[in-house]
């Protein structure tokens, strides 16, 4: 975590005074983008960095989804199943990526390449089904669309 | 077109998202004549005067939020949007954040000089990459044209602005909620009284407003409050951005002047139902909102008092249309475990009550259901209404029991014969 503190500070400025606080959530997610997930040593540092009880972190990495203690595939498949999704096919596509993949929803490929996740609506119903791959939305998805999406991720 | 537009004026193209093409339709002009010439507390009037009710679900009054909070009080206030959006079904705070992130930050910086607040926040999804990036740029680009920071364009006037990222929680939509987690802590809701205008962030006044009800703001200020009134209907003035998903043609987002009719909106905007099917239902404002049947829904017009006189709202904004077909259990069964799932797990009635109903909805699909399951539903969602701090708890509940009102038999022909008396899914098919 150290190597991230000179960041921390820049980020730190943009806040008013008496908010080290308020880092807690953007300084867990850059830990995560760097590391793949918060380890227990992320928490120790971060803890005493921004002068915050150790229990506050590990409070708000068990209530965000988006916060992980181990590490996935290199690429995070999210599907949504809500009822936008739901409606437009989500439940066929979610079928259809735990054939492909040869695994549930919350497991990882043996090759390490692939998690699988289905999630709540990510907002993005009127393009329905989407499916998050990290960062990225895809959307309006349909089996063919995945299955050449997939391939070209190593 | 479904009447006058306040929001999506201009063509999206590649760059109309950008400071320049911003300004060249005319943007910072309104927040520079409200440096120049306004007072703060008028510009809270003309607010007020607007009649603009907030865009998030509420549907509550934003000048009378902003009356709350006295500019002379000597404590540091707080401006929040609230860019959370998880209300699922609801998709339309995207479209500004993606195409008008300008319009909205301009609107921030009117709203904080007349709440003279120091510091403003966005508070987005987490989910959201591509809005985020949007709007992180929009913030650099602003602050390089001196609209943010100290004592902006030659002004006594000086606001900061941190976009602050969620982290996967749909309560924390929930304004309290939403301030605990600036705060960095797990996202609960806080009981009220004290106000968040009162005590909000950090214990200090803190206005929320809707990512749609600010960007209003701008406009408001711009051609006056009159002009807002003469858009939509007396009591719901101006516009509504509506998200629709589900069983439709064109789904998408639609800038609809208040007071349209819904009927000439299904067919003329969205094309009518998904391959020419019948109606059967909308969940109007995201799926908190009651469900209305294609008869209920029909007469009515676009506009927020005429859908709660109907007994629903128009909410979020996230209209949902359902064919003709569709199995509501299903439907309801996917509400529940989205309930359950998302349940911050504070009080006890919504913590334990929604996994009891999404055990309940579970064994009626599985074909185990028991006669007096449709009661249990019932029972548990009355007990949830007024016993939880936030509304979440009691949203869920109304949306279970409107369902159980209007479609009682498809959940009795499950509980009955175990299988669905339709199909038993949500996809309709294109054919």
């Amino acid at each position: 975590m150290k190597h991230l503190v000179p960041e921390f500070e820049r980020l730190k400025a943009r806040f008013p005074a008496g908010f080290e606080s308020s880092l807690v959530l953007p300084c867990l997610r850059r830990i995560q983008e760097d590391r793949g997930f918060v380890a227990d040593s992320d928490i120790a540092g971060l803890a005493a960095y921004l002068g915050v009880p150790r229990i506050q972190i590990e409070e708000a990495l068990s209530f965000y989804t988006q916060f992980r203690r181990k590490p996935i595939g290199r690429w995070h498949v999210q599907a949504c199943r809500n009822v936008s999704c739901s409606m437009r096919g989500a439940e066929r596509l979610i079928d259809h990526l735990r054939r492909r993949l040869g695994v549930a929803p919350g497991e990882t490929t043996p090759d390490g390449r692939f998690t699988l996740s289905t999630v709540e609506c990510l907002g993005s119903c009127g393009t329905a089904p989407v499916v998050m791959v990290n960062d990225a939305y895809h959307e309006g998805m349909t089996a063919e669309k995945i299955d050449a999406l997939l391939a070209g991720l190593e | 077109m479904a009447g006058t537009k306040l929001l999506m004026t201009f063509p999206v193209t590649a760059t109309s998202h950008t400071l320049a093409d911003y300004r060249a339709r005319g943007g910072y002009a309104t927040l520079a004549r409200v440096l120049r010439e306004m007072k703060p507390e008028d510009v809270t009037k003309e607010v007020t005067a607007s009649g603009l009710q907030g865009r998030g679900g509420a549907a509550f009054p934003v000048g009378r939020k902003w009356q709350v909070v006295h500019l002379d009080d000597g404590q540091p206030h707080y401006l929040c949007a609230n860019a959370d959006e998880g209300e699922p079904g609801t998709f339309k705070d995207r479209w500004i954040l993606e195409n008008a992130p300008h319009l909205l930050l301009e609107s921030m910086l009117i709203a904080s000089y007349a709440l003279q607040v120091r510091n403003a926040f966005v508070y987005i999804r987490g989910e959201f990459d591509l809005p985020y990036r949007r709007l992180a740029a929009a913030v650099e680009e602003a602050y390089g044209a001196g609209y943010f920071g100290e004592r902006i364009l030659g002004s006594d006037f000086s606001c900061d602005v941190v976009v602050y990222r969620g982290a996967g929680s749909y309560v924390c939509g929930e304004a309290s909620a939403l301030i605990t987690s600036i705060e960095g802590k797990r996202g609960y809701p806080r009981n009220r009284p004290p106000r968040l205008t009162v005590r909000g962030l950090y214990q200090k006044p803190t206005v929320i407003n809707n990512v749609e009800s600010l960007a209003n703001i701008t406009g408001i200020i711009a051609n006056g409050a009159e002009a807002f009134r003469k858009v939509g209907t007396a009591k719901a003035p101006g516009t509504r951005l509506l998200s629709v998903s589900g069983h439709v043609e064109r789904p998408g987002v639609y800038e609809v002047e208040s007071g349209y009719p819904f009927r000439d909106f299904l067919r003329e905007e969205l094309g009518g139902v998904l391959g020419g099917r019948a109606l059967k239902a909308v969940i109007p404002g995201g799926i908190s909102a009651k469900v209305l049947t294609a008869a209920e829904i029909e007469p009515l017009a676009l506009d927020q008092s005429v859908f709660e006189a109907a007994g629903s709202t128009l909410g979020s904004g996230g209209m949902i249309v359902i064919a003709e077909g569709t199995c509501m259990v299903r439907l309801l069964q996917v509400m529940l475990r989205f309930y359950h799932h998302e349940s911050c797990g504070q009080c006890t009635p919504c913590r334990e009550g929604m996994g009891w109903m999404h055990r309940v909805i579970d064994r009626i699909v599985a074909g185990q259901g028991r006669p007096e399951d449709v009661a249990t539903l019932y029972h548990v969602s009355r007990w949830n209404d007024g016993t939880t701090i936030c509304g979440m708890g009691d949203a869920a509940g109304y949306a279970t029991t409107a369902i159980l009102d209007k479609f009682r038999d498809e959940f009795d022909y499950w509980i009955a014969n175990g299988r669905s008396k339709h199909r038993g899914v949500l996809e309709v098919g294109n054919a």
